[in-house]
């Protein structure tokens, strides 16, 4: 019983309690732009709030904080867009930025994208909903990898891999040395999907899997079969019991070197390992399957923000977001949670980590840039078919048939009902 | 011949109402009514329409017929297993943390020492929310970090709540450490009200203590019985908190419940498919709601 999880259980509840008021009590009045946050772990939130602050020293604005729990804001965003939702609230990019703003809940900006600096277009594609209007004012990103701990690696003379069965070899090895190769928890559902979003990317492309994602092709075809087929292979080096632990308790055992190695995005584990460990964190990139992919891919989620339809300070809603859009707006979110990348490129890199340096390299070098599986769906798929569908793969990995066709009937109708 | 008036001296208590009357008797009576239309039959009727259409919430709300029935019955995979577990639930707290309730009122009727900390101690998670009991339960069975394992030790630690063959009998206790408590007060309050005498008129008959229970005591009880049952069922039909504080209700843990909230509240936003598993589970509960009503007016007809 650690003192951990009975703060997240009481914040858990705290947050249960507080979105219906938040819900209706969140509209905006004379006190300023309000902000819809999800940024409820204790590091982001530090650092968004530094961020604002900035924002109301600069602006003599204030700018009025809604903080929902992380799980819960997403669980409710379907709410609390079409009730009173705040002018400026926090999201994600890509599909799931895109299936709002073509639900008109979402202001389009537009007019601010053509003063903004320092964005590829790449990040500009991202922002952009499918009508070619912008939503979106990109914040930061944060790499997926294999993550593991430096000490580790060199005490036992790990190196790591770049094939899938150097991989393998190496979990294997970890195995015979007494580490779980891989911590791995997968209670909140989603953690689980970048490793299948990985093995599809390398195995089968990124075109395959963006379509894969988009319904255009089909779940129970060999190629899924065998991104699970695979998936089976590696499970053994797996820690067991993936459906009963978050994330959380996944990259401690990773801290506590009782791991070897976790897929996972940046901010994940560094958030789990102390100040004093965390140069001791590093990755390598998901390993390559399949020549003719290499490691093309990266898996780099972008968050952002968006303005509500229904904002009621519009005028402040788009000063605040301007101010978002600048470098130093990043800069000072990332002094507190070094554990992102901004994504303007003016923003200042020279006070980044080593570990932070690597992830603008592993994104600078992508070929393409996926967003991860919930966001590169619908989100009504991925959170009634998908979650449910990896947690039962990973309870009974032995009936791949019978999930991919499960799955792929699922989707037929969900897709179809657009 | 007027006829009426005779009639009405002939009937002294059928009084005719008058304008008066009938308004005030229109207003009381409707106001109710309205509100009972607008807050309760209006969005049954509403889930139950939207149950035969496709709609994610925002957009145009589209005629699908049986679609999501189909959909449903065939092809949703979470669909069987929640409705399976909610009968679980049901039989779990109405064969076993029931008349486990009834056993401990009895004891403690019985006077036995310390019976009123018992009393209190056995009730004490009735205050709770089952969404707190829900945390309870984590903090003492989780996997890595719970009290159950550190306590057992060994190098295969069990996933209480992580394995779907498990998690559900570890949901339904801590959910029975609530319902007994709570059942146990209400018998403890019937058994206050049976009339001594009864007893002690077996006890001379000769009968033996379990035959006085059974016999005696056990029917005078019957309005409790009722009560006892109807909660029963009420909170196995609406068990939501807890499987929701543990883990959303997945992997093991599907309620109708979670299934309604999942596709309506969630980001998912399927309002049509939602609405179909709320009108399953409405059907559930107008069968137990309908056996109840019929059994309660027959047994006033009898009486």
């Amino acid at each position: 019983m650690s003192r951990r999880s009975l703060l997240r259980g009481a914040a858990l509840g705290a947050g249960a309690v507080a979105l219906p008021s938040l819900l209706t009590a969140c509209g905006s009045g004379p006190s300023g732009v309000t902000m819809g946050s999800n940024a409820s772990d204790a590091v982001p939130k530090k650092a968004f709030a530094a961020a604002f602050k900035a924002y109301e020293k600069k602006s003599k604005k204030t700018v009025r904080v809604n903080t929902v729990h992380h799980e819960t804001f997403q669980e409710n965003i379907n709410r609390y867009l079409q009730g009173a939702p705040d002018d400026v609230f926090m999201w994600f990019a890509g599909n799931r930025m895109q299936y709002f703003a073509q639900k008109g809940l979402l202001s389009d900006i537009s007019d601010l994208w053509r003063n903004f600096h320092g964005f590829t277009d790449a990040l500009k594609k991202q922002s952009t909903g499918r009508d070619g209007k912008q939503y979106l004012v990109p914040y930061y990103y944060y790499p997926w990898a294999v993550f593991h701990r430096k000490s580790v690696f060199q005490e036992k003379g790990y190196e790591a891999p770049r094939t899938f069965d150097e991989y393998r070899a190496l979990a294997k090895q970890m195995q015979k040395d007494g580490l779980v190769p891989f911590a791995f928890g997968d209670k909140d559902g989603w953690p689980a999907m970048g490793t299948f979003d990985y093995l599809d990317m390398r195995a089968n492309g990124y075109d395959f899997h963006i379509a894969l994602m988009s319904g255009q092709k089909a779940w129970n075809s060999p190629q899924v079969k065998q991104v699970f087929d695979l998936w089976r292979g590696l499970l053994p080096y797996h820690q067991k019991g993936a459906n009963g632990r978050t994330w959380q308790e996944a990259a401690q055992t990773l801290a506590q070197k009782k791991a070897g190695m976790t897929v996972l995005g940046l901010p994940h584990p560094g958030q789990q390992f102390s100040v004093a460990d965390r140069a001791d964190l590093d990755f390598f990139p998901f390993p390559e399957i399949d020549p003719a992919h290499g490691r093309d891919a990266v898996e780099a989620p972008i968050d952002g923000f968006l303005m509500s339809k229904k904002a009621k300070d519009k005028e402040g809603a788009k000063d605040l977001l301007k101010f978002l859009a600048t470098p130093q707006a990043e800069d000072i979110y990332l002094a507190s949670d070094p554990n992102n990348i901004a994504v303007n490129s003016g923003a200042d890199t020279a006070a980044y980590t080593p570990l932070q340096k690597k992830a603008v390299q592993l994104v600078a070098g992508a070929k393409q840039i996926s967003q991860f599986m919930d966001r590169d769906t619908r989100p009504d798929f991925a959170s009634t078919v998908m979650i449910q569908a990896i947690q039962q793969f990973l309870n009974k990995p032995d009936d791949i048939d019978g999930l991919v066709n499960d799955i792929e009937r699922q989707k037929k109708q969900i897709f179809a009902a657009e | 011949m007027p006829k009426s008036p005779a009639r009405r001296a002939g009937r002294p208590g059928a009084r005719r109402y008058t304008r008066r009357d009938l308004v005030l008797l229109g207003v009381l009576l409707g106001i109710p009514i309205l509100l009972d239309l607008a807050l309760i039959w209006g969005p049954t009727l509403a889930s139950v329409g939207l149950s035969f259409t496709t709609w994610d919430g925002v957009g145009d709300i589209r005629w699908a017929g049986l679609k999501n029935y189909d959909e449903l019955f065939t092809s949703y995979p979470q669909f069987w297993p929640a409705v399976r577990h909610n009968l679980l639930w049901l039989a779990f707290l109405g064969l076993l943390a029931a008349p486990f309730g009834l056993l401990l009122a009895v004891l403690i009727d019985r006077g036995v020492r310390f019976s009123r900390f018992y009393q209190s101690t056995l009730y004490m998670p009735v205050v709770l929310s089952l969404a707190v009991v829900g945390f309870i339960a984590q903090l003492l069975l989780s996997r890595d970090q719970g009290a159950l394992n550190a306590v057992l030790g060994g190098k295969n630690p069990t996933d209480w709540l992580g394995d779907p063959g498990i998690n559900i009998w570890m949901v339904l206790l801590a959910a029975c450490w609530r319902h007994t408590g709570y059942v146990m007060i209400l018998y403890l309050a019937g058994l206050k009200s049976v009339d001594p005498s009864l007893k002690e008129a077996a006890a001379i008959d000769g009968a033996s203590e379990r035959q006085a229970f059974f016999r005696v005591v056990l029917p005078t009880l019957r309005p409790v019985n009722v009560i006892v049952g109807v909660i029963t069922v009420i909170e196995s039909l609406r068990a939501f908190d807890i499987v929701y504080a543990i883990n959303k209700g997945r992997n093991g843990l599907e309620l109708l419940s979670v299934l309604v909230t999942d596709n309506i509240i969630g980001e998912a936003g399927r309002i049509g498919f939602g609405s179909a598993i709320a009108v399953i589970l409405l059907l559930v509960s107008l069968g137990f709601i309908v056996t109840y009503l019929v059994q309660e007016l027959r047994g006033e007809q009898q009486r």
